[in-house]
């Protein structure tokens, strides 16, 4: 059943995609970001609206949600985050709550609570066949915007000055700031960034999961599984978590749907007990 | 927060008689910490007046003192023995439920009920417990209890012949208290109830909390590595810790099935373990008093907000919680003794 | 003791004064609204609130001489809220009747109330059969699962459909609803090759959906959340299995009229049954559905508005009926028998169940200019709930 298989990357994908920022800004500033949902449900409310009302084609709204995500995210950032990088995580968790009352409530406010939906272009629609497997369109689309954002992800990461640099900061913060890196300038361009990213993978999960009020609640659960399965201290973790999720949450509803959401919350907790660090944490 | 482990001079030089002293200190520390100060009074009181003072609101009162028992039972493990759950909501919603299937099925003297979904509470909180201890961060955690507390729900889903499923239970009749005080319309025997209940379970665990046994947790909490190589067995205390949180936690779940004679699938939801959280932080971790205060202040936000705009009442709580978090809790706490002082002339406070 | 009994007086004096039947001047009618206006389904509060809001509008605040209030409540569909509202409106603000009620379980806990304080309760969403004999105050204006699903099932054998595969979400009504259907069909007749339940928390339909098409049945049947029924119609559509022959048959909330324009074409491979339509063909439902319009920028009125909008039907047409008298027993009398033109189509209430009595339509969705609509092509009428007519 390769189309399951499919089906379930596809899912674990997206979810992958959202979950990069908060794994990044947990990993790097140790800063527990409930309110991550917030900005994947911001991009995807700026995809439904473009596409709805200002009748913008589906594959340009893309990197406006991407945009208007980050910036968001770099504002937020400089004028309420950065109060927090000192205080408790209890105090974080506080804050970051207090944001996602206040982002759901509005997004009621200005939009309504009912469903948004979005009709995707021609070319995205139905299925098409290799090899005798069936194939979303739309979800192999997601697929191959994922992997690519993936490479991208790895090559910055490891191939240039600024991914050197982050990384030094994310193994020792202090001893990174000793050697001069500008550790306060790399946090603001990686929460930007994390931020658009979760509006990214929000905006392409409308089709997938659906977008209202309550996204970021809906979808907090599955992020943190996977943040915390996959561990923090690599990106690479959470991609093959996230991955793990999606195939085995999908496969799982089909050979045993009367299982439920029972199989998603056993298997983190067995993935959890088995390697609590996460999956490709060194060992310690 | 560093532990007060200090070590003078003085009881260094004197080997065996330093003993001696160093352990007076620490009981004279301890009997300090256990005698009643004026503002703990001083909330008792409070509390039991409104029964008479607010005959109108026994009803959101006995919400509140039930999710203040709650939340206090969470501050045992997590201000006392540093422990991160979002799971603690499967304690609360097992009680619940065992409360409601003892009133159809066994009995409905409520007292039978609570103790039973107690017991079957910590015993769920034992069985779980060992997760706890594998070697991992906070948000592991975080994550194993939530993932706990979704497969009770969805468990609970499942057996829908027994716990009515999404539907819930009905039918579920609690008799009179001591077979005199009914449960009227008003509330108020409900008041009462958990009210005196939530009082006896916090004199106990304030004495436990104050006592040898608590000071371990705290060290435990502080750093668990240290507080192993002084030969505090840390599994076991964390172990006992956990069951006897679960075992409150699930009595203010019976305590909500009793007061309102219904349970359903919503007592085991995601921000039942949320909100408790929530409460529990904003009103302070680690003096027992947090939890209990923080229920009263976000309940009471949410049915003001909440009558004023039934629709938007989220928004302003979170911006409520946003200029309390940014203005910061050390100072919203120490703001009256800067107020006395300030009134009191600038007198040494 | 003295003083305390008392102070127990001096409190118990006010409510004793206000007990006493009023001679001066007539008390308004207060009426509880109780409705999830947040959480996953606030749509739901949102619709009946403005059906209700509109109603007012339309009829005027007064009958017999008595003035009507409606006091809003939100429950955010947390059951012991709900109640914790209900009885405080009771005890409080001393309301003369409840309303709203958004899911079952909602109702089910305030059930008890309603029997112990005698107050009418008007169930204006909630849709399981037993919620009606749970207390002899309770009247529903919406619409029971088995009521509608029974006629789907009904209607597909005679439509020549003989295997069927049903997809739920695993909640009550949906637990429900493929109850009903697996033993009208049965019956009938026909076969029900798989039943499938989905979580209700992730809507992603593939690994169902794909069981459905390794089935091959003639036809499947649906009862999701609405909402949640456009992306299972997306899902459906792209992996094509209407063009390999399998109907798709749902309960009308899946093309709820609420967002039934942005579901877009493939909403159109829907049959549903269901009681209203916002297309349905009469004088009142055209009346309501411009008068909505115009009171909520233009946004189109579903199920959920209806049963608000009959249930205030309901409140004002028995207290006419009692002449203003506005004591619980008298009101819930008064109420059974009732019969009326709504927009959905001709209803009434049944005199022994209380519950609601009404028309079951088979539609169709079809594209109007640049509008979807349900179309209604078949009609099963006076349908009682089956449960209780042991039909």
């Amino acid at each position: 059943m390769l189309t399951i298989v499919i089906d379930g990357f596809a899912y674990g994908m997206s979810l992958f995609v959202m979950a990069s920022g908060l794994a990044l800004t947990l990993g790097l500033m140790n800063f527990v970001n409930l309110a991550h949902g917030a900005f994947a449900m911001l991009g995807g409310y700026v995809t439904a609206l473009s596409m709805n009302r200002l009748g913008m084609p589906f594959l340009a709204t893309l990197p406006l949600a991407f945009l208007v995500s980050a910036i968001v995210g770099a504002l937020a950032e400089r004028t309420l985050y950065a109060r927090f990088y000192r205080r408790s995580h209890l105090d974080q968790v506080l804050f970051s709550i207090a944001l996602l009352f206040i982002s759901m409530a509005a997004a009621d406010w200005l939009v309504g609570p009912q469903q948004q939906l979005i009709t995707l272009p021609e070319w995205l629609q139905s299925r098409f066949e290799v090899a005798g497997v069936a194939i979303g369109r739309y979800r192999a689309f997601v697929i191959l915007i994922c992997a690519a954002l993936v490479v991208t992800l790895q090559l910055v990461l490891g191939h240039t000055r600024f991914g050197a640099r982050l990384r030094a900061a994310v193994d020792n913060q202090r001893a990174a700031r000793g050697l001069g890196i500008n550790v306060g300038g790399i946090f603001a361009v990686t929460f930007a960034f994390g931020s658009g990213l979760a509006g990214l993978g929000g905006a392409l999960g409308i089709e997938l999961m659906g977008l209202d009020p309550s996204f970021p609640l809906k979808i907090l659960v599955y992020v943190l599984i996977v943040v915390t399965v996959g561990g923090t201290t690599t990106l690479t973790g959470p991609f093959i978590a996230a991955l793990i999720i999606g195939v085995a949450d999908v496969a799982g509803k089909y050979y045993l749907p009367e299982l439920g959401a029972f199989l998603i919350y056993f298997m983190m907790i067995v993935l959890l007990i088995l390697r609590p660090q996460g999956l490709l944490a060194p060992a310690r | 927060m560093p532990t007060d482990t200090t070590c003078t001079a003085e009881t260094r030089a004197m080997p065996k008689q330093g003993d001696l002293t160093l352990h007076k200190r620490v009981g004279d520390a301890l009997s300090q910490r256990s005698r009643w100060k004026g503002a703990e009074v001083l909330f008792w009181l409070v509390l039991g007046a409104s029964f008479l003072l607010l005959p109108e609101r026994h009803l959101l009162l006995s919400e509140i003192v039930i999710l203040g028992l709650f939340a206090f039972s969470l501050d045992l493990i997590l201000g006392f023995a540093g422990i991160v759950s979002l799971g603690h909501g499967a304690f609360f919603g097992l009680g619940a439920y065992v409360a409601g299937l003892t009133a159809i099925h066994l009995t409905g003297e409520p007292l039978t009920g609570l103790v039973l979904a107690g017991m079957a509470a910590a015993l769920l909180g034992l069985l779980t417990g060992p997760l706890l201890l594998l070697r991992a961060s906070d948000l592991t955690r975080l994550m194993v209890t939530l993932g706990v507390a979704m497969l009770l729900l969805e468990t609970v889903n499942k057996l829908s012949w027994l716990t009515g499923g999404a539907d819930g239970l009905t039918g579920v009749v609690i008799e009179p208290i001591f077979g005199w005080f009914e449960f009227d319309l008003w509330g108020t025997t409900a008041f009462g109830y958990t009210l005196v209940v939530t009082f006896i379970l916090f004199m106990i665990a304030r004495r436990v909390v104050n006592s040898p046994y608590g000071l371990s947790l705290r060290a435990i909490r502080d750093n668990a590595l240290r507080a192993r190589s002084m030969g505090i067995p840390v599994g076991q205390r964390i172990l006992s810790i956990y069951t006897f949180s679960a075992f409150i936690a699930g009595v203010s779940g019976a305590l909500l099935t009793q007061t309102t004679m219904f349970v359903s699938l919503d007592v085991l939801a995601f921000h039942r373990s949320a909100d408790v959280l929530l409460m529990l932080v904003l009103g302070g971790v680690g003096y027992l008093y947090g939890g209990l205060l923080g229920a009263i202040a976000l309940k009471l936000m949410q049915d003001w907000f909440s009558a004023i705009t039934p629709q938007y009442w989220m928004f302003w709580i979170g911006l409520v919680l946003l200029v309390i978090v940014l203005i910061g809790r050390e100072r919203i706490d120490a703001a009256p003794r800067v107020f006395w002082a300030r009134i009191t002339g600038g007198a040494k406070p | 003791m003295q003083r305390r009994s008392f102070l127990i007086g001096v409190l118990a004096a006010p409510t004793v004064l206000t007990a006493m039947p009023v001679w001066a001047q007539a008390e308004p009618f207060r009426v509880g609204l109780i409705l999830p206006m947040t959480g996953p389904f606030a749509s739901t509060g949102r619709q009946i609130e403005a059906a209700v809001r509109l109603y007012m509008a339309q009829h005027g605040d007064e009958v017999a001489g008595r003035k009507i209030e409606v006091i809003l409540r939100d429950d955010a569909s947390v059951a012991d809220t709900t109640k914790r509202h209900a009885q405080e409106l009771i005890v409080h603000e001393k309301v003369h009747a409840l309303a709203g009620f958004g899911l079952t379980p909602l109702a089910l806990a305030t059930a008890p109330l309603s029997t112990q304080a005698k107050i009418p309760t008007v169930v204006m969403a909630a849709a399981t059969s037993s919620i009606t004999e749970a207390s002899p105050y309770i009247v529903r204006t919406s619409y029971t699962t088995p009521q509608v699903t029974s006629k789907i099932a009904e209607w597909a054998w005679g439509d020549g459909v003989r295997r069927v595969v049903t997809l739920v979400s695993d909640y009550g009504p949906g637990i429900n609803s493929e109850a009903t259907f697996i033993k009208v069909f049965s019956q009938a007749g026909g076969q029900v090759v798989e039943s499938l339940r989905v979580p209700l928390a992730n809507p992603d339909f593939a690994p169902f959906l794909q069981r459905v098409a390794d089935q091959k049945p003639d036809a499947v049947f649906v009862f999701v959340p609405s909402g949640v029924g456009a992306p299972f119609m997306k899902q459906f559509v792209e992996r094509g299995l209407d063009k390999s022959g399998v109907r798709l048959l749902a309960d009308g909330g899946v093309t709820d009229d609420d967002i039934l324009n942005g579901m877009g074409d493939p909403a159109r491979v829907a049959i549903t049954g269901f009681h209203y339509s916002a297309a349905h063909e009469s004088a009142e439902n055209k009346a309501f559905v411009e008068a909505f319009s115009a009171a909520n920028n233009g946004s189109r009125p579903n199920f959920m508005a209806v049963g608000g909008y009959d249930g205030m039907h309901v409140l004002y047409a028995a207290l006419k009926k009692t002449a203003g008298d506005s004591d619980g027993t008298a009101l819930i009398g008064a109420v059974k028998g009732l019969s009326w033109i709504s927009p959905r189509g001709p209803i009434s209430i049944d005199p022994e169940t209380r519950d609601i009595i009404q028309n079951v339509y088979m539609r169709r969705v079809e594209r109007v200019g640049d509008q979807f609509w349900n179309v209604e092509f078949q009609t099963f009428e006076a349908v009682k709930d089956p449960a209780k007519s042991g039909g």
